[in-house]
Formats: structure tokens, C-alpha cells, sequence
């Protein structure tokens, strides 16, 4: 089933109607949607270097446009690190480890106990946009949630040309 | 091949009662061998049938699939228990010779597999000889040992046989309300070994000639306190089970055996394949790592178990590596996973393998094609030893599902990247709640007979917020995605507690772009109960349900009774009375009304029986789902109508989503658009100003990893997991550059560590084949 390029727009605008939703969740997938879907989120950027994997509604690899490296960006255009590296590493981080501080954003009673367990924002150190939150216990190292074989995806999956990557 | 009949190597042997003449054991070996040999289910190198006769496939497909529904949907009028009736707890599941599951019903369908395994179980050790194996026998099983989820679901399951050689089984499950276990309810917390989670039954023959022995029927009546609701539960079993059956000859009859023979076989390879498509068709290959976690406090007064050494707080830890390859198969991996311990939340590596799916069933895989394929499509790596597969036969599993629910949440995020990065937005889903609190007890109720509850409520918790909208508040629960409130009225019949007060739940889902759906709240006024005692059982330290890609997890849980309440005097003079639902914690209104209760209202959300009276009062909270994306990010007006539906506190409009609300004439909020714009502004100034590089955090975090500075509960749950992980351990000592001289050993924490160094598996028993079905 292809859906009109409206139709993802408004899916990533978070506005599609119940019914194409319905379709969606109950159909065979469209497999051109990754596509549609990077070329929207594309237009949207305020930058033109291009987008080869969303990460995050605002968070993506992308290949810098002259050297072709591959780095993961935020969508104010600032560059967290290499796309091979857990780009939190190089993030601003505000950890909840107290009582007070977890009962800004939880009611009294229904936040964890920071004894057992705390919360980890990580910051974009330029625009402040929360991009991830962590909640594991204390001293657990921080998580590498992600690492896509982006080769295989675009050129077996996809049968897409890989892009060009400066340190491929 | 296809899997024929194998009447020539049989020549001269002693007749099996399979089709054909192999043995139950024979058969299954055969066809193991060939999956293991070929990579397909059965050695399938195509499927013959689908591929010559399509049509008669599919119309077999249809007709069987539609048959075990409709025998759910039947049969369970016939329950008087309202987790059948009303909520659906049941599951009919046809299965082949080899106890593989070809189609299943909706309702429970965790049971795919773990009926299965019993099947499996009863063909490894021998059932064809002793007790045997015939047409019209009854089986029941219930035993987690072997891959059951929890006692609490009885198996029924029968045979099928078609002119006297047996083509199949079916089974069918109900989770009853009372086990017999030391407390009452189905999923009692007291019990600390599996003697005292209530009555086991190892895939007993229980009837022949389709009825049931009378023995069976006085003794299984007495070993739990919930008799009718129990009689009337097997009768549904077995009522749905021969509906299967007829059925299943029926079809026979019509298309003949041969067809439904090869469609027995092809239908679970086609169950394979079709998962690897739909993996290639909606995921990225790649990496993905995930964890879920929940607190056992177990080291309070108000758990009272009958052993020092599960006298002790914990943490479940579920690190899971998810590795999806570029030839659409996948690997689960749960090394780091913590070990089993004294309580009940453990788990058989059945149910936790086989319950994946019915997650699965809810994003990866949602086609009514549900059935053993998709386990063999999946390499599954369970240490031997860990919670979700221990191996120890003293360990209880009565709520197996607090650790289940709280492991499988952190899968979501994980597929939810893939789907995310391929634009699937639908898809996405930030987690499922700790579907919880569970009220349970008994005594005399007001019918005065012997009584125990377990109120299913909590089939009606939040969900993740997905990518493109907020979670469903109220509405669901990953074990049963049929899941429902259920009615007051029918919970008040069934439990001598009237409600005071049924409402949303605020502030409980998650926050972000997209909020988690909220949980809902019920006040429980105890009426016309005798010797009563309620528990509470669910999480309250940990959040099992993390965000996703910015979002917050979803709050945790607390409890809330009253004894002592003095009501019968205040309802008698007029006074207010609680009523509705504790809507700020912090700022509670309920406590002043009753100034001469005893009031336990903190973090504690697990308990064990605890006594209570008429008008005492507990507060049962369902749990919301967790967000997703940044909260800056949510549309200003979605958080204005959040705190008019009553789904938010109105301080956390500011203080997290940074909108600045204010109220209309009409008494409802709308947006300052201005001051929200200046608002979210300085916010994202402030946490750029209030955090600090992650480098720089680690240098501090890893000194308090070299100092030990934790607390006991969060050392255990490295320590346990060091033992059983050594891979995960290496991984943390690398990450944190430990030196060699820092190691961490549970007996340095000075808690109990029994269960830590010995144990005996199922297995060392004489005269006992378990059957393994995962990587160990």
C-alpha cells in the first residue's frame, strides 16, 4: 500500500487522520516509505547536508556535504561526534538524583527512588533540546542504544547505492 | 521434504500411536533433526501444499483459525470467574503431532508456547507408555517448572485422533483466581519457594473417554480456595478443547487427512518465514541494545515472608542485545540478565521466550498466523541461572509477569529505532506499562464463603506514546491484548468491596511530545467482608518503563490503605468522606477526613496480607504508559487539554512541558502563547546551564563505582549479574577503565546470599528429560 506524500507528511507532523493511521498499522508496509520519508525530514532541516539515518525526531546521521563525513547531528546543526561513536558520550547530561529534583516532573510518591533508580537527560549543548532520558540504576554505564549496518540496509534492503562516507 | 508418514523405516516396529505408527518421541526427533539439519521448521524445503493448492490452504487456515475463536468466545460464557469472563484471561491453541503450535485463538496468547512445552514435555518423558496416550484422554498442566507462565493458568489439554492414530493436539488455558497458594488471589506474594505457590499438576491425565476422574475432581477442588470458580474454569477448558477437536474431524472429514496433515506442518514453517519477512519488510539491521529493570523491596516490615533470606531488597536487571542480521533472522541476547530469587516474580525460559510474541503480535508480527514459526525463526540466548531462566526447582513463579512485562518493555524502544529511522512512524511505541497494582486477598466474602481475589483492573493500564500520538490512557495490558477495566458492578459482586471513586490517574503517563497514556485510580471501601486480608503488588521504587528518543518513563506506583477509618461514624453524621481519587499525592485531602485512621500511604508497593476491615479503604493505581520525544516539544494546547481531561497536575504544565497556562471564564485552561514561547526559551537555556559535559559527569560517576558508594540493592544487582554475565561484567569494567584490583562480590554486601552458590535444576531429578529451547 503507497500512501501520498501528504499523507507522510502528515504522519511526521504527528496530524494524520485515524483512518490512513488504521491503514497503516493494519497493511503490508509501503517500502518506498524510507524515501518519502527522508526527503520530507530533508526540506526540513535547516541545513543541506543529507540525511542518511533518523535517529530521533530531531536527531540523525548524516554525510557532511564536503568532506563526506558521517556524523550525528542535531537538527540546530550542531554535531555530537563520528556515527560509529555513542553520540551521548559527547552530550550535556542533567542526572535526577535526588528526591527534590525527580519531584519537579513526578508527583510526590509516584517518582522512582533515587536510591534505586535515576533519571539521565542528555542535552544538545547548543540548542538544549532533550534528545534522550535514561532511567537505570545507579552507576550503569550509559547505553549505546543504536548501531545500524547502514550499508546493508540501503544496499540489500533497500537496494539503494550506499553514500558516500568519507571514512568507509 | 514434506513430513510424511514414515511407514517404511517403521516396518516391523513397535506401533506409535502417531499417524503412521511413530511414537510421540520419534516423531518429534525427526522432525528436530530435520529443522536442525536444514534451518527449516520440519526440513520444509517448500511448502507444498500452500504452494500447489493455495486456495484449500488458506481456506483450511481460515476455517481453523475462526474455529479456536470461536470456541474462546463460546466456552468462556461458561466461566463464572470474572478474569475469564470479564477480561478475557483464556486462550484455545491447536497444535501438531509434535506439540508445535500451528494457529491460535485471541486472549492469552503467551500459551502458544507454553502449552506447547507441556506437549513437548509429555513426548520427551514417555507419556505414550505411562500413563498413555489416548483418543478422549484429558491432561492438565499448570507446572512452571517445565513452561508454564505462572500456576495460576491451567492447561487443559486433550489429544486428537483420527481413526485411532493421533493427528494433533489442542489446549486450552484459564487463569484462575485462586491456586491454594500460602495467600490468596492467583499471584500471591507471600511465598518465597515454589511450595508454597499453590498446587502444581505436571501434565496429569485428569479424564478418558472425555470425562473427568472423580478423584481428580475432589482433590483438585480442595487444593484451592476459589472452588466453584475453579470447577467452572475446567469445564470451560474442556468445553472449548472438544469444540477444537470436532472441529478439527470435521475438517478432516471434508478435505482429508493428507491435506490437513501437510497444513499441520506447513503452517508453522510459513509462521518462520513470515516473521523474517516482516522483519526485513519493517526494521534496519543493526545493533540494539536495550534494559529493563524493577524493584524487589523486600526488606521491609510489611513483607512478611517465612524466610530470613528473602528478607532483602533486589533489582531485576534485563540487559537485552538485539541483533538484527542482514538476512532478516535475529538474535535476542540477555547476558548480564540477574539471577532468580526468593520471591515469585521468576520466570520459565518458555514463558518468557513464548510471551515475546504476544508483544510481537501487537507490532512485529500483528496477523492471526501466530504460532511456533516465529519462536523458530528466533535465537534466543538465556543464561542458565538468571531470573528468566534459573536453575534452581525450589523457585516460585506466581507473578512471573512483574519481571516479564518489565524485561519485554525495553524491546519496544529497540524495534521502535528501527521503525523510527525507516519512517514507519506508526509503529512506534515507547514502552507498555508495569501492568500493575494488583489487588489481591481473601477470607469470607459477603456471600460468606471461602474467598480469594485478584481484581484485573489492571487490564486497563496506560500505553506508550508512540511517534505520532499520545498512549491510550486507560486501555490496555501487554499480556492480553484484549485487555479491559471490567465493570464496577460486576467487581463489586465479585469482591466485597464497594468503589468509592473510579478515575484517571494524573500525571502517571510518561511525559513528552507525546505523553504516555495515564493509568486510572479505583477507592476500595471493604464491605461485608469476614477475616479479610488484601496485598498490594506492583512496582513503586522503579519505573520499569523508561521514554524514548526524549520522552520520560511513566510514574511509579505507591500505595495507599486506611484502617481504623472510622467511617461507619462519619457516613453516619454527614462528614466527607473520601471520595474520587487521590489526585496529588503531595497534597493529599483524603488523610484529613480521617483523623483517627492508621494510614500507610508511601513507597511500599509491595506487600504481603495484610488484615483489613469493613470501611477500611484501599487505593488501587493502574500505571501509565511512558513518553515520547522532547516535552518542549509538545503542541502547547495538547497540554492545556491534559490538565482539563484531568491527565496532568497543573504545576508539571510549567515545570516540564514549560507551558503557561491560564483559566477561561468557562473554568477551562487555555495557552498563553506568548509567555509558553518565552518559557520554553529560558528552559532550554536553563538546561543547557544546569547540565554538564557527560564526560565530565562520568569522571565523577566512576568514582563512586571505585568507592562503592550504592546502595545494597543496586550492588547486588551488579554483583548477581557479574556472576552469571562475565561478558556484561567485562563490558562494565571496561567502561568504567576498573582496575583489576576493583571486584564485586555479593557476600560483601552483607545481605543473604542464599540461592547464590547452590542450586539443583529440574533436570538432576531421576528419570526426567526437561526440554531446553533456548541458548543457554
Amino acid at each position: 500500500m503507497a500512501y501520498t506524500r501528504t499523507k507522510i507528511v502528515d504522519l511526521v507532523e504527528g496530524k494524520i487522520d485515524p483512518d490512513t493511521l488504521h491503514q497503516m498499522l493494519s497493511t503490508p508496509k509501503d517500502p518506498e516509505r524510507f524515501e518519502t520519508y527522508v526527503e520530507i525530514l530533508q526540506e526540513r532541516v535547516p541545513w543541506d547536508d543529507r540525511i542518511i539515518l533518523p535517529l530521533g525526531p530531531k536527531l540523525y546521521i548524516v554525510q557532511q556535504k564536503v568532506s563526506k563525513k558521517w556524523t550525528v547531528r542535531c537538527e540546530c546543526g550542531h554535531d555530537f561526534c563520528s556515527w560509529k561513536e555513542n553520540w551521548k558520550l559527547h552530550a550535556r547530561i542533567h542526572v535526577r538524583d535526588t528526591a527534590q529534583k525527580m519531584e519537579e516532573i513526578y508527583p510526590r510518591l509516584m517518582a522512582p527512588t533515587t536510591s534505586w533508580q535515576v533519571i539521565r537527560e542528555y542535552f544538545c549543548g547548543e540548542c538544549g533540546t532533550l534528545h534522550d532520558v535514561e532511567a537505570p540504576t545507579p552507576w550503569y554505564p550509559v547505553i549505546r542504544d543504536f548501531e545500524p549496518d547502514i550499508d546493508a540496509f540501503y544496499s540489500e534492503w533497500l537496494g539503494l547505492p550506499v553514500p558516500e562516507r568519507a571514512d568507509a | 521434504m514434506n513430513v510424511n508418514v514414515n511407514q517404511s523405516a517403521l516396518a516391523g516396529a513397535a506401533r506409535g500411536v502417531v499417524r503412521g505408527g511413530e511414537t510421540l518421541k520419534e516423531h518429534r526427533d525427526r522432525l528436530m533433526a530435520a529443522t536442525k539439519r536444514t534451518g527449516r521448521y520440519a526440513g520444509l524445503e517448500r511448502l507444498e501444499l500452500r504452494e500447489s493448492e493455495p486456495i484449500l490452504y488458506n481456506k483450511l487456515f481460515s476455517r481453523l483459525r475462526a474455529g479456536v475463536v470461536d470456541a474462546r468466545e463460546t466456552a468462556k460464557k461458561i466461566a463464572a470467574s470474572p478474569i475469564v469472563e470479564q477480561e478475557g484471561e483464556l486462550c484455545f491453541t491447536l497444535y501438531n503431532a509434535a506439540g508445535d503450535s500451528l494457529l491460535t485463538s485471541t486472549g492469552i496468547i503467551i500459551h502458544v508456547g507454553t502449552m506447547g512445552a507441556a506437549i513437548k514435555y509429555m513426548i520427551e518423558n514417555d507419556w505414550e507408555t505411562n500413563p498413555g496416550v489416548a483418543d478422549k484422554d484429558i491432561f492438565c498442566n499448570n507446572d512452571s517448572l517445565i513452561g508454564n507462565v505462572h500456576p495460576c493458568d491451567i492447561h487443559t489439554i486433550v489429544p486428537i485422533f483420527w481413526e485411532g492414530e493421533l493427528i494433533g493436539w489442542v489446549g486450552g488455558v484459564t487463569h484462575v483466581i485462586d491456586t491454594g497458594a500460602v495467600g490468596p488471589g492467583s499471584m500471591a506474594t507471600g511465598q518465597v519457594q515454589r511450595f508454597g505457590d499453590g498446587y502444581s499438576v505436571t501434565c496429569r491425565k485428569v479424564g478418558a473417554n472425555d470425562e473427568l476422574f472423580r478423584d481428580w475432581l475432589h482433590e483438585s477442588q480442595r487444593m484451592v480456595r476459589t472452588t466453584r470458580y475453579w470447577m467452572l474454569d475446567e469445564r470451560t477448558r474442556v468445553a472449548g478443547c472438544h469444540m477444537i477437536r470436532k472441529l478439527v474431524e470435521e475438517v478432516v472429514a471434508e478435505e482429508g487427512i493428507e491435506a490437513y496433515w501437510k497444513f499441520a506442518y506447513e503452517a508453522v514453517e510459513h509462521g518462520r518465514l513470515g516473521l523474517q519477512a516482516r522483519i526485513k519488510a519493517m526494521t534496519i539491521p543493526g545493533t540494539y541494545r536495550q534494559v529493563g529493570f524493577v524493584d524487589v523491596p523486600y526488606s521491609h516490615e510489611d513483607v512478611r515472608v517465612p524466610s530470613d533470606f528473602a528478607k532483602l531488597d533486589t533489582i531485576m536487571h534485563a540487559p537485552c542485545e538485539m541483533t538484527i542480521r542482514k538476512d532478516g533472522t535475529w538474535r535476542l541476547d540477555f547476558e548480564g540478565a540477574s539471577r532468580w530469587g526468593w520471591h515469585t516474580y521468576n520466570a520459565h525460559q518458555v514463558s518468557f521466550t513464548s510471551g515475546i510474541w504476544v508483544m510481537m503480535t501487537q507490532t512485529l508480527i500483528p496477523t492471526e498466523m501466530i504460532n511456533d514459526g516465529a519462536a523458530y525463526g528466533t535465537e534466543f540466548r538465556l543464561p542458565k541461572g538468571t531470573w528468566m531462566n534459573p536453575d534452581d526447582r525450589r523457585v516460585a513463579f506466581s507473578y512471573s509477569w512483574h519481571f516479564l512485562v518489565s524485561a519485554w518493555t525495553a524491546l519496544w524502544r529497540g524495534l521502535s529505532r528501527s521503525y523510527f529511522g525507516r519512517g514507519y512512524l506508526e509503529e512506534v511505541n515507547a514502552g507498555n506499562a508495569n501492568t500493575s497494582n494488583w489487588l489481591q486477598g481473601g477470607g469470607f466474602n459477603q456471600y460468606d464463603e471461602i474467598h480469594a481475589v485478584n481484581s484485573f483492573e489492571c487490564a486497563a493500564n496506560g500505553t506508550g506514546a508512540t511517534a505520532v500520538q499520545d498512549g491510550l490512557s486507560h486501555a490496555a495490558a501487554i499480556w492480553n491484548p484484549e485487555g479491559d477495566m471490567g465493570d464496577m458492578e460486576i467487581w463489586e459482586l465479585a469482591e466485597p468491596l464497594i468503589y468509592l471513586g473510579r478515575q484517571i490517574k494524573a500525571s502517571s503517563g510518561g511525559s513528552g511530545k507525546y505523553r504516555g497514556g495515564c493509568g486510572f485510580e479505583s477507592l476500595r471501601l471493604v464491605w461485608n467482608a469476614k477475616d479479610w486480608t488484601m496485598f498490594f503488588m506492583g512496582n513503586g521504587h522503579i519505573s520499569s518503563d523508561w521514554g524514548l528518543m526524549g520522552g520520560y518513563p511513566a510514574a511509579s506506583g505507591y500505595r495507599f490503605a486506611a484502617h481504623k477509618t472510622g467511617l461507619k461514624e462519619l457516613i453516619a453524621s454527614g462528614a466527607e468522606i473520601p471520595l474520587g481519587g487521590d489526585v496529588d499525592p503531595e497534597n493529599p485531602t483524603w488523610d484529613a477526613m480521617l483523623p483517627d485512621a492508621l494510614i500507610k500511604r508511601d513507597k511500599q508497593a509491595i506487600t504481603t496480607e495484610e488484615m483489613f476491615a469493613d470501611y477500611d479503604l484501599y487505593l488501587n493505581t493502574m500505571r501509565g504508559g511512558p513518553g515520547f520525544g522532547d516535552p518542549l516539544d509538545r503542541e502547547p494546547q495538547a497540554v492545556a487539554d491534559d490538565l482539563n481531561g484531568g491527565y496532568i497536575l497543573e504545576r508539571f504544565a510549567g515545570d516540564v512541558y514549560g507551558v503557561v497556562v491560564k483559566k477561561g471564564k468557562d473554568g477551562l485552561y487555555g495557552v498563553d502563547t506568548p509567555a509558553t514561547e518565552a518559557a520554553r526559551a529560558q528552559m532550554r537555556r536553563d538546561r543547557i546551564a544546569k547540565s554538564v559535559p557527560t564526560a565530565d559527569w562520568l569522571k565523577g560517576e566512576r568514582e563512586k563505582v571505585l568507592a562503592k558508594d550504592a546502595a545494597s540493592q543496586v550492588k547486588q544487582m551488579f554483583a548477581a549479574s557479574f556472576k552469571l554475565g562475565p561478558k556484561f561484567e567485562q563490558q562494565f569494567r571496561s567502561f568504567w577503565e576498573l582496575p583489576e584490583s576493583w571486584v564485586l562480590t555479593e557476600e560483601e554486601i552483607g545481605v543473604p546470599t542464599y540461592g547464590s552458590r547452590y542450586s539443583m535444576d529440574l533436570s538432576e531429578l531421576p528419570d526426567v528429560h526437561t526440554v531446553q529451547l533456548v541458548e543457554e
